[in-house]
């Protein structure tokens, strides 16, 4: 690093800004496709967000590491290549480890070869960036990302099934006295319109994102 | 002939790219401010589809699935980045040959031909047909030959289309309506496309 301080103010800016004012999912409207198609549970949410995070980190790290190779020509084939070899790893380590998950995600591990995410970042920061900063910002958006699956997928599952992780959280007390789960909320539309509820709240609550 | 259009049917409404699986959900926000510019980028995926999938088709029945090259060998954990190499070429081929013979069809879609490699309908589309290629044969859903995969190509193809001139039609008309300060722009969009999916719902107790 030269003597640069690892932990410098601006490193510390490149991984924390991705958790919030620049958000991958609800500023920059990368990743969308997962995000909403993942979360009518919580665990295929998290572990969807977690890989994304592995391969982004990682991902940066090589690029960053051969940006003085790469002719600017064929750089997006090169990226390409990278990603689909960490998806393939992931997938296959999915596969072994938690089956029941990487059938539940079935396509969309796949799908992470295309999440705007990796392209965009590796595009607009690890070519232009050192190692270190490529993993901060790599992990930084990740998590950024993982984030708002978690929060679309607490939703979906505690109003759509009652449940949180696959057990029962709201007492049967409750569906005695007449409450009934929202079926609604595991099919496509009520992602969409749970994402625009985040987006509403982070930018009521933060001015300086509204669109004109 | 008669699998090939209910497939077809079922790949626009039922199984739409967009309401249904969220595919190509970037682009789709990105590019849906207009309705040529939508139709332009409609008419671009819907042809890479219709070129991609057949030969992907052809790429894991013929050399990735079990025992195709040599026996007892399966390499279908090459599919990701053979079918991610083969979208890109194809869009790169495609591309040259659109600049060549029809320049005035290049400068309408020139644009946005180089998104479509990482556009995740076209990765989507082939990875499904991955799965549907080993379904039971009288399901509608079956594919099971490369006229099959074009007429999955073309339904998801005319469905995406359909799905991005609708939202772009409507985002016209919102530009005059007065929204809430922080609902304006990406967050009524994607309530406006919530509500379509739910119109679009309707479609799946459709018995093909």
């Amino acid at each position: 690093m030269g003597g640069e301080n690892m932990f410098s103010k601006k490193n510390q800016e490149v991984f924390v800004n991705p958790l919030s004012v620049n958000n991958p999912v609800t500023v920059q409207i990368l990743g969308i496709c997962s995000a909403l198609a993942v979360t009518a549970q919580l665990k295929p949410a998290i572990v969807m967000g977690l890989s994304v995070t592995a391969i982004l980190a990682v991902a940066n790290v090589v690029m960053s590491l051969m940006r003085k190779l790469v002719p600017n020509r064929i750089r997006i084939i090169v990226q390409l290549v990278v990603v689909a070899a960490l998806v393939t790893i992931v997938s296959n380590v999915l596969k072994a480890f938690v089956y029941d998950v990487s059938v539940q995600l079935s396509v969309y591990v796949g799908l992470i070869i295309t999440n705007c995410i990796l392209m965009g970042r590796l595009e607009a920061f690890a070519l232009q960036n050192k190692p270190w900063d490529s993993f901060l910002d790599g992990v930084g958006n990740g998590l950024g990302y993982a984030i708002i699956l978690v929060v679309i997928a607490f939703f979906r599952e505690l109003l759509g099934s009652g449940c949180l992780f696959g057990f029962q959280v709201i007492p049967d007390c409750v569906y005695e006295l007449g409450y009934v789960n929202n079926g609604l909320m595991l099919l496509a539309p009520m992602a969409l319109i749970l994402v625009a509820c985040v987006i509403w709240a982070q930018r009521a609550f933060n001015k300086d994102l509204q669109e004109k | 002939m008669e699998h090939f259009f209910s497939l077809l049917i079922r790949s626009i409404f039922v199984d739409n790219m967009i309401f249904a699986f969220f595919l190509g959900m970037c682009s789709y926000l990105a590019v849906s401010k207009n309705v040529k510019t939508a139709f332009g980028l409609g008419v671009a995926v819907t042809f890479v589809l219709l070129i991609t999938l057949p030969v992907n088709y052809l790429l894991q029945t013929k050399v990735l699935g079990p025992d195709c090259l040599v026996d007892g060998v399966d390499l279908s954990f090459l599919s990701f980045i053979l079918f991610i190499a083969v979208i890109a070429g194809i869009v790169q081929l495609v591309e040259m040959i659109v600049e060549r013979f029809s320049p005035s069809l290049y400068a309408s879609l020139g644009i946005f031909l180089p998104l479509i490699a990482v556009n995740c309908a076209i990765m989507g589309a082939s990875l499904f047909m991955q799965q549907r290629i080993t379904m039971d044969p009288e399901s509608t859903q079956y594919i099971g030959g490369v006229s099959d995969a074009i007429a999955y190509a073309l339904g998801s193809g005319i469905g995406w289309l359909l799905a991005i001139v609708g939202l772009a039609a409507i985002r016209e008309k919102l530009a005059y309506s007065n929204v809430p300060a922080p609902l304006r722009g990406l967050g009524i969009t994607f309530i406006t496309v919530g509500l379509m999916a739910m119109a679009f719902m309707c479609f799946s107790g459709l018995k093909i």
